[in-house]
């Protein structure tokens, strides 16, 4: 088998060294009744070919967004990733290594962490942040857990506009404590509404910018409020590359920023691996959850890296720990870093514009059709259009046509409320002019069937 | 002079090599554009660094040959499993069939994502015996959540949520009881014996009516497998109980045996250890959870089915066979990537190689105990699974503490191995080889430790300085957690 190096003559020598003659004479404590000969249904070993014989007809069953026209987003982005990123983390010293316990030997790995924590810091506007998080969705779900910790309250309000599925979450992981959760999905975010929810027992708001439906807002009179009734402001991101031209969460007024990293660096993937960003004041930084990097010096006085404030974390604190998060997501993490190194603040910036720019394209040319509602007043790259069909049904016959056109809301929401007409419809930088005019050509021709 | 040393180059932070107005990417020039933020439009400066290309590439690669990896040495670290990353699972990872696909695009052109996730699953059921699998969890940590959640679950569910003791033995890993306790579950630790398994006695006398359940790592972090467990899981099950196995090291026994015949109720499954996707510096993971038909109601949503060859995603909890679910642990439905990965590994080895490789594991493990035993101390008697566990003992009177035996060992080319832990054992140092290390390493890695062993007794000092060929020396922790300086800032960094 070509990943094991034992030869038979090697195995035949060592079993000598350990003094044994068969092999089950080392599995002695496995009770008597279990078997160490069991049958499995399953093939035997296969050469590389066959493997990529095998996964590759899997593969081609799906159609892929590189094939058609593009428009899906709903916590999930399409950018182009530089080809420089990929390169760089699939070196063997950052694929291959462990978390860097042993940091005379891993500053390579802290060093880009401690960058990856700086530049989240920034584009959120924050003082610090954590090594990451497995996905957007449990960086909320870990904010709202820290928010309780630290206001010692329990109740929760979330905005309407919130990503269902990330409130889902907050509820599976926070409700089992028993909690109080206000969170009721619909398209309406009004600032006035929920802050007319803020008392004393609440411990922290939870408000998506932009929204789960598109729209963009500004947020520091919430966070006064919050802040005045001694609740926290949680900011989730989706679209990371919104933050080149919107104000930072930090700026108006958030305490905790919880995103999600995928759109830098990371391909769609299904759904994972993605990358959490979390960050937050420096006040709070010692009940923010997860790995932290920390500059030091060595006995040298010469400048390092380590995994620092340990105390907060399972494997000194036990059952008392902040959380029980152990990895993070190191090398989307990694990719992350590399592609905003590559940007830059200029390539950020201008990135932010083109997403923009594409979105404003399509939404121009859906505004002369009658059949179409676009129902954002702002956004960033991605808006709700009211179809004339149900949604899944204007998407599945899109995408019988060779549009991905966007993700129906009913797709997502299991709560109720008529949204069968609303579709998510997000663009990006890699959209072109003809990937629009395909777009709208073949909507008129579904709705007009 | 430059603090560069031959090809280890001193490299300074990307804040202090790049610069606002450099950038590695040609992106379109835009025309004046009215925008549609609204009043949450922001043109303020950012403050991040850019590099050009060549610049890039330079920084990460020079940062890159500051890290040990297990493509270039041995790592030994106990109970993290570092064995080799096969390359085809990273070219099968990137098939755009794959790494190109929207978790939310219809269900009709994403069959083959759905019929991915139904293979694996399948397999990680047979190889384990159980009765169902979810594949959502996104590491281990998680999928302990995961299992617990399922447990805590199906006791509210008999309404019993009285029950609110988990035992956890003294030798598990620290998110055993940080999960349980995360949970709302009261957290009670039993003893290890004096073989390095659970005392049975100290088990048994822990059970009242308050009784949730146990989790038990198997083999445990002693490297050793429980011999009891049959007799635990028939006490926990009889006393109404779950057994929840942390498969951290399924990698002990996978092909070998099938850890349902043992009698446990749940149990995840560290795909980035046992199946070999990479670690990443530090992930992304996946740690699926298999549970036992008392359980499998209780998973957590979404569900892939396979319907005579049509696939589908069960994503609303209203759904017939998501009722009792827990609920959803995070967005979308796992870890694509590392599935992918991972049944690359599994197709390539089938289950043939799945045995060996459990036994090469052990056999490795073993040949390590049996050559070192001379010069360290194995913790316990008697043969071990895939790691073997020494104690301090072998550094009495040297004035050499475990850590500076470990850094010694950098010195001499290798990572060392986990140290301090498993807590029951005073120093301790668990070395796990894997299957993917020749009988020519293993041989090279006694010497090694030997030859560092004899030196104890000579040079006791060389042990404090150590490292010392390394780009930095040993750092200072206490400082780094007393003042905690986590990002670069624009003025000078004065260093204590």
């Amino acid at each position: 088998m070509r990943y094991l190096p034992l030869t038979n003559n090697d195995r035949e020598n060592m079993k000598k060294v350990i003094g044994i003659s068969n092999i089950n004479e080392m599995f002695t404590n496995v009770p008597k009744e279990v078997s160490l000969d069991p049958k499995f249904n399953l093939p035997s070993h296969k050469t590389e070919m066959e493997v990529g014989k095998i996964l590759s007809e899997i593969a081609n069953k799906n159609i892929n967004s590189n094939q058609v026209p593009f428009f899906l987003g709903a916590g999930a982005y399409k950018h182009h990733i530089p080809a420089t990123v990929d390169h760089i983390i699939q070196r063997s010293e950052f694929l291959t290594s462990y978390t860097p316990y042993q940091p005379e030997i891993s500053q390579g790995t802290l060093q880009y962490l401690f960058e990856f924590q700086t530049q989240v810091s920034l584009i959120t506007g924050m003082d610090v942040s954590n090594a990451s998080m497995y996905d957007g969705s449990t960086s909320t779900a870990e904010a709202v857990s820290m928010a309780k910790r630290i206001t010692k309250r329990n109740k929760v309000v979330i905005s309407p506009t919130l990503h269902p599925q990330y409130a889902e979450v907050i509820n599976t992981l926070i409700s089992s404590n028993e909690d109080e959760i206000d969170y009721e999905f619909s398209e309406n975010f009004e600032v006035e509404k929920l802050i007319s929810k803020i008392d004393d027992s609440v411990s922290c708001v939870v408000v998506q910018n932009p929204d789960f439906f598109g729209s963009c807002h500004s947020l520091e009179q919430l966070a006064e409020y919050a802040h005045s009734k001694g609740a926290l402001l949680i900011v989730v991101v989706n679209e990371i590359i919104s933050l080149g031209m919107m104000k930072s969460p930090g700026e108006m007024g958030a305490d905790i920023v919880a995103c999600e990293g995928q759109s830098l660096g990371n391909p769609l993937n299904f759904g994972g691996p993605y990358i959490g960003l979390m960050s937050t004041k420096d006040k709070y930084v010692r009940q923010l959850p997860g790995r932290i990097v920390g500059e030091t010096i060595d006995m040298n006085g010469e400048k390092g890296f380590v995994l620092t404030l340990a105390t907060r974390e399972q494997h000194i604190r036990r059952e008392k720990a902040t959380s029980n998060i152990c990895t993070n997501s190191g090398l989307c993490s990694l990719a992350f870093t590399i592609h905003l190194s590559l940007l830059g603040e200029m390539g950020f910036k201008k990135l932010s514009k083109l997403n923009h720019e594409a979105a404003i394209k399509l939404y121009n040319k859906l505004k002369t059709l009658d059949c179409f509602e676009v129902k954002n007043n702002s956004f960033f790259n991605e808006f709700t259009v009211k179809v004339p069909i149900d949604a899944s049904v204007f998407v599945e016959k899109m995408a019988e046509k060779g549009v991905l056109a966007g993700v129906p809301v009913s797709r997502l929401s299991n709560q109720e409320g008529d949204f069968s007409n609303l579709l998510l419809v997000a663009s990006s930088e890699i959209n072109s002019d003809f990937d629009r005019e395909n777009f709208i050509k073949l909507a008129k021709e579904v709705c007009y069937e | 002079m430059n603090k560069n040393k031959g090809l280890d180059h001193d490299e300074q932070l990307l804040f202090e090599v790049g610069g606002i107005n450099k950038t590695g990417v040609d992106l379109d020039e835009i025309d004046n554009l009215d925008h549609m933020i609204g009043d949450s439009f922001s043109e303020n400066e950012i403050g991040l660094a850019g590099l050009s290309e060549p610049e890039t590439i330079r920084h990460y690669v020079r940062l890159s040959r500051k890290n040990y990896s297990i493509d270039a040495g041995l790592y030994p670290l106990g109970s993290c499993t570092m064995k080799h990353n096969p390359r085809l699972n990273e070219k099968m990872a990137r098939i755009e069939g794959f790494s190109e696909i929207h978790p939310l695009q219809p269900i009709s052109t994403c069959q083959g994502a759905l019929e991915l996730i139904d293979l694996i699953s399948s397999w990680l059921k047979e190889l384990t015996g159980m009765a169902a699998v979810t594949m959502t969890p996104k590491a281990g940590a998680q999928g302990e959540l995961c299992g617990m959640m399922a447990i805590k679950q199906a006791l509210l569910d008999r309404n019993e949520l009285n029950r609110k003791v988990v035992l956890v033995p003294d030798s598990a890993h620290g998110t055993n009881p940080a999960t349980a306790a995360f949970l709302g579950f009261e957290v009670k630790t039993i003893k290890s014996n004096d073989k390095g398994l659970i005392d049975f006695s100290d088990f048994m006398n822990n059970i009242d009516e308050n009784f949730a359940g146990v989790m038990i790592t198997n083999p445990n972090t002693c490297g050793l497998f429980e011999t009891d467990i049959v007799k635990i899981s028939e006490l926990t099950h009889k006393s109404g109980g779950y057994l929840y196995c942390d498969g951290a090291n399924f990698n002990a026994v996978v092909g070998k045996l099938k850890p349902g015949d043992l009698g446990i109720d749940a149990m995840h499954i560290n795909l980035h250890k046992t199946f070999s996707t990479p670690h990443g510096g530090g992930g992304p993971g996946s740690g699926p959870v298999v549970f036992s038909d008392r359980l499998e109601k209780f998973c957590p949503t979404p569900l892939v089915k396979n319907i005579k060859g049509d696939f589908i995603l069960v994503e609303d909890s209203n759904e017939k066979d998501l009722t009792k679910s827990f609920g959803r642990l995070n967005v979308f439905h796992g870890q694509m990537g590392m599935f992918v990965r991972a049944m690359s590994y599994m197709l390539s080895h089938g289950a043939d190689g799945l045995k060996q490789v459990s036994e090469d594991a052990v056999l490795n493990a073993n040949y390590l105990r049996a050559s070192l035993s001379s010069h360290l101390t194995p913790a316990f008697d008697g043969f071990c699974m895939h790691e073997i566990l020494f104690s301090d003992d072998f550094l009495k009177d040297t004035g050499v503490e475990t850590l500076d035996f470990a850094k010694a060992m950098i010195d001499e080319g290798y990572h060392p191995m986990t140290i301090y832990f498993p807590l029951v054992i005073h120093g301790a140092l668990l070395v796990e080889p894997t299957e993917t290390e020749s009988k020519q390493s293993l041989d090279h890695f006694i010497k090694t430790l030997c030859d560092l062993v004899e030196r104890l007794k000579k040079d006791s000092d060389s042990f404090k300085a150590a490292p010392v060929f390394t780009p930095i020396r040993r750092l200072d922790e206490t400082q780094a957690a007393r003042k905690p300086v986590l990002r670069w800032k624009e003025e000078p960094l004065i260093a204590v």
